[in-house]
């Protein structure tokens, strides 16, 4: 399942080997201080947390913990919801994405999305792909534009089953086939972050097993987030997990300490199967 | 305890039954009134049909006599209304549900348009006559005519509209939002296409309302007899469903006739109206899915 192409690395990223070891990365996302409401009620207190580039860092806890919440604060998607509120400062590169004059549109070129319920348009698989590429005018013309739809159809190794029916409705597609549509698509703008709300979770084992394969691929030009409710898909594709509760950050650390040898015992409580 | 259970169950099922029956009968009646009205309707006015018929122009001497001017009037007026009502009404709705903050205003606005559908159509006759016709000055024309119909049918056009576009899955705008998209391009490019079957549909259902408004044309002062066809937006007119009225208040029952194959003519544009709209809706139900 090796995605045949990859994306070329953008210029302004320093680009980390695509390991897992040697001395610690450089952070993409800088979270201080954040604070989330929906109308009256705090779903989020007081996180603060780095998040590094070209690593797979992990969201878990329990369902209502806010870690999906937390997720819609990094491209804003919340801001689509009425009657929510953030506080605090969310950096990317060091730039706050909540500050004055900020651009949301073009920070959600930057920083891509892949949702629970794969949710490909009503089109023909190439539309889908094709979509952000145009809205955001980032090809000069049809060639152009065929190409990096094969290209991000290939990084989302999905390129091998659609190439002979790219004219096809994307909803004809098993739901693996669409989620991994749904990552081509998030792909094809390039962005610099890719988040993930548990993509897996409506998915078989066997499509379950290949999107984890394809993050694992991915993180080399991608800085991950992923949620997830599963705790050995965390524990298989993660390089940092992060434990949330009751709107929380209870821990954070590389994924090997958080399964292994958790600070909290909360923690070690939720990762060992007591609660959850 | 076993017999009470069964005694339960076979009390259920005759409910069932019974519902059932009351159904069909409910839409029996309305079916053997609408085929009776039809078949008469039919009877008198199929042999008055006649490409002369069609071509002249109203007369004293109902063999004479024609629907040219009101057919032509009802077309016109009726596109008019169309141009007018349905970029104001889809735009109005699209703002209403994409842009606008859902709070009080928004609901009180709501609520009014809800109750505008309900205002009966000679209100709206009134407000183009002082309004249009009047205030503004368009006198009795095609004009004056459509945009008292564009008022008359703009509340249902809007609240259909909505209708649609709330139907359509909050997962698809977010997945246009999530790539990059503003709000206009996920509207225009995601949510519209999404909900055209449905904004159709409220448009057939308007337009054809409109096109058989009486009332109000009568009212803001569309003429009852018209030896011509109206050839701009400035000419006085008539409508369908006026000149039926007309012959149907002679004594002669020639006239009869000529108002029942008028009513034919008139259906005849409402199914035609209403077999292009469906055209377009499953055409794009076809492309949606």
């Amino acid at each position: 399942m090796k995605p045949e192409t990859r994306l070329a690395p953008l210029a302004d990223v320093v680009r980390k080997g695509g390991g897992d070891e040697g001395e610690a990365p450089p952070t993409k996302v800088e979270v201080r201080g954040l604070n989330f409401y929906y109308g009256a009620k705090r779903a989020l207190e007081e996180i603060t947390v780095s998040i590094p580039a070209h690593r797979v860092t992990a969201f878990i806890g329990p369902s209502g913990c806010g870690k999906s919440t937390f997720l819609r604060t990094l491209n804003r998607m919340n801001d689509i919801i009425p009657a929510t509120r953030v506080e605090g400062q969310v950096l990317i590169d060091g730039e706050n994405i909540y500050g004055a004059g900020q651009d949301v549109v073009e920070l959600r070129r930057r920083v891509g999305m892949v949702f629970q319920k794969s949710n490909p348009f009503p089109k023909s698989i190439f539309e889908n792909v094709a979509y952000g590429l145009r809205i955001n005018g980032l090809v000069r013309n049809r060639g152009e534009l065929r190409e990096r739809v094969e290209e991000s159809l290939r990084a989302a190794a999905i390129w091998d089953e659609v190439r002979d029916r790219l004219q096809d409705s994307a909803l004809a597609l098993s739901g693996g086939q669409q989620q991994r549509l749904c990552i081509a698509r998030a792909l094809a703008i390039r962005p610099e972050i890719l988040l993930m709300d548990e993509p897996a979770s409506a998915l078989d084992p066997i499509a379950t097993q290949r999107i984890e394969e394809l993050i694992y691929h991915l993180k080399t030009d991608y800085t991950i987030v992923i949620v997830t409710h599963n705790m050995q898909q965390a524990a298989r594709v993660s390089d940092y997990t992060a434990f949330f509760w009751l709107g929380r950050l209870v821990e954070y650390g590389p994924t090997d300490r958080i399964f292994t040898n958790p600070a909290e015992k909360l923690t070690e409580d939720y990762v060992t199967g007591r609660f959850g | 305890m076993i017999s009470t259970l069964l005694t339960g169950r076979a009390r259920r099922v005759l409910g069932d039954r019974l519902l059932q029956a009351l159904g069909v009968l409910a839409l029996m009646l309305a079916l053997t009134t609408l085929v009776m009205l039809l078949y008469d309707v039919a009877r008198d006015g199929l042999s008055r049909l006649s490409w002369q018929f069609l071509t002249s122009f109203p007369s004293r001497r109902p063999e004479e006599a024609g629907i040219l001017a009101a057919l032509v009037g009802s077309i016109f007026v009726i596109a008019l209304t169309a141009l007018i009502a349905i970029p104001l009404g889809v735009a109005a709705a699209i703002h209403l549900e994409e842009y606008e903050q859902k709070g009080r205003l928004t609901r009180l606005i709501e609520i009014n348009i809800a109750n505008l559908a309900g205002v009966p159509s000679i209100i709206y006759g009134l407000l183009g006559l002082g309004l249009f016709v009047r205030t503004m000055g368009m006198g009795r024309s095609v004009l004056a005519g459509a945009a008292t119909l564009a008022l008359l049918v703009l509340p249902v056009v809007i609240l259909s509209t909505r209708e649609a576009l709330r139907a359509v899955p909050g997962s698809l705008r977010e997945a246009s939002y999530a790539l990059g998209a503003t709000k206009w391009q996920t509207v225009w490019h995601q949510v519209l296409p999404h909900a055209m079957p449905g904004i159709l549909t409220g448009l057939i259902l308007s337009l054809s309302r409109a096109v058989g408004e009486t009332a109000p044309l009568i009212t803001i002062g569309a003429l009852t007899y018209v030896p011509f066809a109206p050839d701009s937006i400035w000419s006085p007119f008539t409508v369908l469903p006026i000149q039926i009225f007309n012959w149907v208040s002679r004594p002669q029952a020639e006239f009869a006739r000529n108002a029942a194959a008028g009513i034919v003519v008139l259906l005849v544009l409402l199914l035609a109206m209403n077999a292009v709209a469906i055209y377009l809706r499953d055409r794009y139900q076809k492309r949606v899915a």
